[in-house]
């Protein structure tokens, strides 16, 4: 009788214990992001041809050339990258400098891409079958990574930037420049 | 005017409910007597509102009556009766008011017909049953309301997700629901013999039938379910262990543990906190499931019906009926006395082998479901699939297949093992014999090797009980255990041969161009438009080969709905009886040709078909069970009525 | 069943509007060495496609699983062994990418609560049999 008690308590607990995860799971917004295990890493090596005619390609050497970079993985066909291209504009007046990675783009497409929403970047790769953003533990566009002068990945923001996430960008490229 | 009806039937049918739950409660207290009378009377009632809620329902959604919001988020007027109706439950609150219509209509008819028990018993039953209910109806009126009006009234529904215009899926739900309130009952039996302290075998008898049904819906629902997510999502897998399918798989290994501990304890009076336990874990589970699905807490659960403050209310609901009455439990646990023992060597003993193995699998798919949510918590993630739970669980598989082979042929309370050694050593030759051949013949895994040997063993074993006696007065629910087991073996062996000999052919092919895969020879014959009722789609022939014999057809199509506007693929399914052909047409690529892939999944359908046959002896021991009942009542009634001449 | 997450793609796709390059060479297209074709498929369905979530990336259709298909079967076809693939993946997208738990500082519980469970299950068949009737 004594070991049944026991069981049915422990039972009582265990309930206890998933009444408790359910109920500050459900207290909590949900996070769907899939975050870079690279953080504080060096980037990985990659070497990419131009994605347009007018900028020239990205390779890991062009990281690693001393000044703090924001690396911004991008695609024409994809909305939310349209959509934050003021921010990316304002981040590239206030000093950044921006290189880019295209996913899955066409030359002409990123073109009419940098034409229509301004072009804030000084390198784009062309990153044909998402090599690279794998490489990177990229989970999708848009991303923007805080690079420092020696290749070492400093910070990852995924999704769209919006007006707050410039300001946090500008402190951590200047806590990477240091 | 018809959701104003509807409405007005819950509410009456929830107060009902109060009063159910406080008159059945008072009444085991001595001072309640008075409201004893009413409960069984409110019950039905309850019973009979509750269905007029669901028809005044099924009403509005027949007649697309777009003033009421449900019917407006997922009604189209264009669309079939039958998605019309299926519209009706295919949504949360609609779902949410079936479940407890069933709920409702069961407890009536408890209270109409039950009467084995003693009277107390069946009152803390209903009572508690009225508990759960109550629950339900304050998350319909309060959160979920079915019969919320627009005004004004939009000119057109918004439709039924395409996906879910399938007559399979429209029978889904509702065989789950039926299932999840069986379990309800066999809740309230548990809660209502604590509180009377009556766990008996009477008790039990009582309480089986309810487990049984439940149980035969869960496997037709979880059968039915998988072949769905098969041939719909085009991706030729039939279970991934994704948290969805897990919260149906749960309450249904608790409910097959439940079965068997019921039927020890029916037949031997042993068991009895064991089987207490259980009839509240499985309900437990149910909850659990719905919680899981519809809270959207879990990666995979996002779009149906995901709200937190659903959730929420689901999971405080949880919280009083679980947490409730496992504390109840443990404070009694005193009070329920063990039982008679038995042996090792017994028909007991397998059945506590089964017992624990079930359980320890139900943990492992609790453990692997939740796991993630832990570490969520903790801030990081992890993803637990397939990987996981196939070995792990099959660790306690095995054993409990094995002696699955043995149980049904030992005797209750002890028996000797020279007894059924002739059967054991028949089994064990075939058992060795077959994996000796398959690990001789294909080299394929050690899992799906030990499937297709142990359903060997399995498919002989069960007919073993058999023998020997006169098949046609062999009680029904021993052709129930035998054909049920035998669908174990079925399932079994199909499971174990798709994933072992499965074959894929990916191509992209330009009409006219032709490949092999397994024994079939497939050419793309030609791609043209099709149009339909709310779609459009782009059709691709296929001309199927079997060995070079006859030519068979297939047509899968790549659709887009406009009402919502959707794309899905529709896979195209060749059945023979060795297997199916699978076939999906995908995009075009630039130089015209089309991304085609075709599946050869030999004795895939076995998979289903062993459910249905596991289904279907649950069936035939259901009705050898009921009709039982009836005649034993007869039989009394007939005795009583002889008694009365006899006085006269 | 995995229906919701099968929407949750659907509702995904207008905000990801369709990319302009035709899927990577090896996303629909099979190894030709059937051996390979079979380390990979088996690889392949043990990795979580990152944009659906709860799809492994032989089941999606979406283009960075096509993608990711395309590395998996290159690699394969280069010599390179399945798990030694998954632990670069592990590496940079943490443990989630994996379907197939590691032991591991974060994952030991999965695998020491079934120890747990087969020890106290032997003790509950050891204890409840044990004793003669």
């Amino acid at each position: 009788m004594r070991s049944v008690r026991l069981f049915l308590w422990g039972l009582v607990i265990l309930f206890a214990a998933v009444f408790a995860l359910f109920a500050l799971q459900l207290s909590r917004p949900k996070d769907d992001l899939v975050r870079s295990a690279l953080i504080g890493k060096p980037v990985p090596e990659f070497a990419l041809k131009p994605a347009v005619g007018t900028h020239p390609g990205l390779s890991t050497a062009d990281l690693r050339d001393g000044q703090p970079k924001l690396l911004n993985v991008f695609a024409s066909w994809c909305v939310p990258c349209a959509a934050e291209a003021p921010q990316l504009a304002a981040l590239e007046q206030q000093g950044a400098d921006i290189v880019a990675i295209a996913i899955r783009d066409r030359p002409e497409d990123v073109s009419a891409f940098l034409d229509r929403y301004g072009d804030p970047f000084s390198r784009i790769g062309a990153d044909d079958v998402s090599k690279v953003q794998l490489a990177l533990g990229s989970s999708g566009v848009p991303e923007t990574f805080v690079v420092d002068g020696q290749g070492i990945i400093r910070y990852q923001h995924i999704g769209e930037l919006h007006d707050k996430d410039v300001a946090i960008l500008l402190e951590q490229l200047r806590e990477a420049g240091a | 005017m018809i959701a104003n009806f509807g409405l007005a039937a819950l509410w009456l049918a929830a107060a009902l409910a109060a009063l159910q739950c406080l008159a059945g409660f008072a009444a085991l207290r001595g001072e309640g007597q008075a409201l004893a009378g009413v409960v069984r009377p409110v019950a039905v009632v309850q019973g009979a509102l509750c269905i007029a809620a669901f028809a005044a329902l099924l009403l509005a959604f027949v007649w697309s009556d777009l003033s009421v919001a449900l019917v407006a988020q997922n009604s189209h007027s264009a669309k079939p009766l039958i998605f019309k109706l299926a519209g009706a439950w295919g949504n949360h609150e609609g779902s949410m008011l079936m479940w407890v219509s069933i709920m409702a209509v069961a407890g009536g008819l408890i209270a109409l017909v039950e009467r084995r028990l003693p009277e107390p018993t069946i009152l803390a039953t209903l009572g508690a049953q009225a508990f759960v209910g109550l629950g339900f109806y304050a998350f319909l009126l309060f959160s979920s309301n079915p019969f919320e009006r627009l005004d004004p009234a939009p000119a057109q529904g918004m439709g039924l997700n395409p996906l879910l215009q399938d007559v399979g899926l429209a029978f889904h739900p509702p065989t789950l629901y039926l299932g999840y309130v069986g379990l309800s009952v066999a809740f309230s039996f548990a809660v209502g013999a604590l509180l009377t302290r009556q766990v008996t075998p009477e008790f039990a008898r009582v309480m089986r039938p309810w487990v049984l049904g439940a149980w035969i819906f869960l496997t037709i629902g979880i059968t039915a379910g998988s072949y769905w997510a098969y041939y719909e999502l085009g991706w030729g897998g039939w279970w991934f262990w994704d948290p969805v399918e897990n919260a149906s798989l749960m309450p249904w290994l608790a409910g097959t543990a439940l079965l068997h501990s019921a039927s020890v304890l029916a037949s031997r009076d042993a068991l009895r906190a064991w089987t207490i336990v259980l009839g509240v874990i499985a309900f437990s589970m149910s909850m659990v499931g719905t919680f899981l699905v519809r809270s959207g807490i879990l990666t995979s659960v996002h779009a149906f019906a995901v709200d937190p403050e659903r959730g929420t209310f689901i999971l405080a609901l949880l919280a009083i009926y679980i947490g409730g009455a496992l504390a109840l439990f443990a404070v009694r646990a005193g009070t329920v006395a063990e039982g008679e023992r038995f042996a090792l060597m017994s028909r007991e003993g397998a059945l506590v082998v089964n017992n624990v193995a079930l359980s320890a699998i139900l943990g492992i798919v609790l453990l692997g479901t939740l796991y993630p949510l832990v570490t969520e918590a903790l801030g990081f993630r992890v993803s637990v699939g397939p990987p996981y739970f196939n070995p792990v669980s099959a660790v306690f598989a095995i054993p409990m297949l094995l002696v699955l082979t043995v149980g049904p042929l030992l005797r209750w309370r002890r028996d000797r093992f020279e007894r059924v050694r002739g059967p054991v050593i028949l089994i064990g030759i075939v058992l060795v014999a077959v994996l000796a051949a398959v690990a001789f013949f294909y080299g394929i895994g050690l899992l799906p090797m030990l499937g297709i040997a142990l359903a060997a063993g399995i498919a002989v074993a069960s007919f073993m009980p058999l023998r020997g006696r006169s098949l046609r007065r062999l009680p029904l629910p021993v052709w129930g255990m035998a054909i049920s087991h035998f669908g174990i073996a079925v399932a079994l062996f199909g499971m174990a041969a798709d994933s072992a000999f499965t074959q894929e052919r990916l191509i992209a092919a330009g009409v006219g161009q032709a490949t092999e895969v397994g024994p079939w020879q497939v050419r793309l014959d030609s791609v043209r438009p099709v149009a339909g009722p709310n779609w459009t789609a782009i059709e691709g022939r296929l001309l199927a080969q079997y060995q070079g014999g006859a030519v068979y057809e297939l047509t899968p199509q790549a659709r887009s709905f406009w009402a919502p506007a959707q794309e899905t693929n529709e896979s195209a399914l060749l059945t023979r009886w060795n297997g199916q052909l699978y076939a999906v047409l995908g995009e075009e690529a630039e130089d015209g040709r089309w991304q085609l892939r075709v599946w050869w999944k030999p004795f895939v359908t076995f998979i289903w078909y062993g459910g249905l046959l596991i289904a279907l002896g649950g069936v035939l021991a259901l009705i050898g069970r009921v009709t039982g009942d009836l005649r034993r009542r007869f039989a009394r009634r007939k005795i009583a009525a002889r008694h009365v001449d006899a006085m006269a | 069943m995995r229906l919701i997450a099968f929407l949750a793609l659907l509702l995904a796709v207008p905000l990801a509007a369709q990319d302009s390059l035709p899927p990577a060479p090896y996303a629909y297209q099979q190894l030709a060495d059937p051996q390979q074709e079979a380390q990979a498929q088996a690889l392949m369905q043990t990795l979580r496609c990152l944009t659906c979530q709860s799809q492994s990336i032989v089941d999606s259709d979406a283009p960075m699983a096509g993608d990711m298909r395309h590395e998996v079967r290159t690699r394969i076809a280069a010599g390179e062994q399945p798990e030694a693939i998954r632990a670069w993946l592990v590496e940079r997208y943490g443990d989630y990418i994996s379907y197939a738990p590691q032991v591991s500082a974060a994952t030991w519980p999965l695998f020491a609560i079934p120890v747990l469970l087969l020890l106290l299950a032997g003790l509950i068949v050891w204890r409840r049999l044990g004793k003669r009737a």
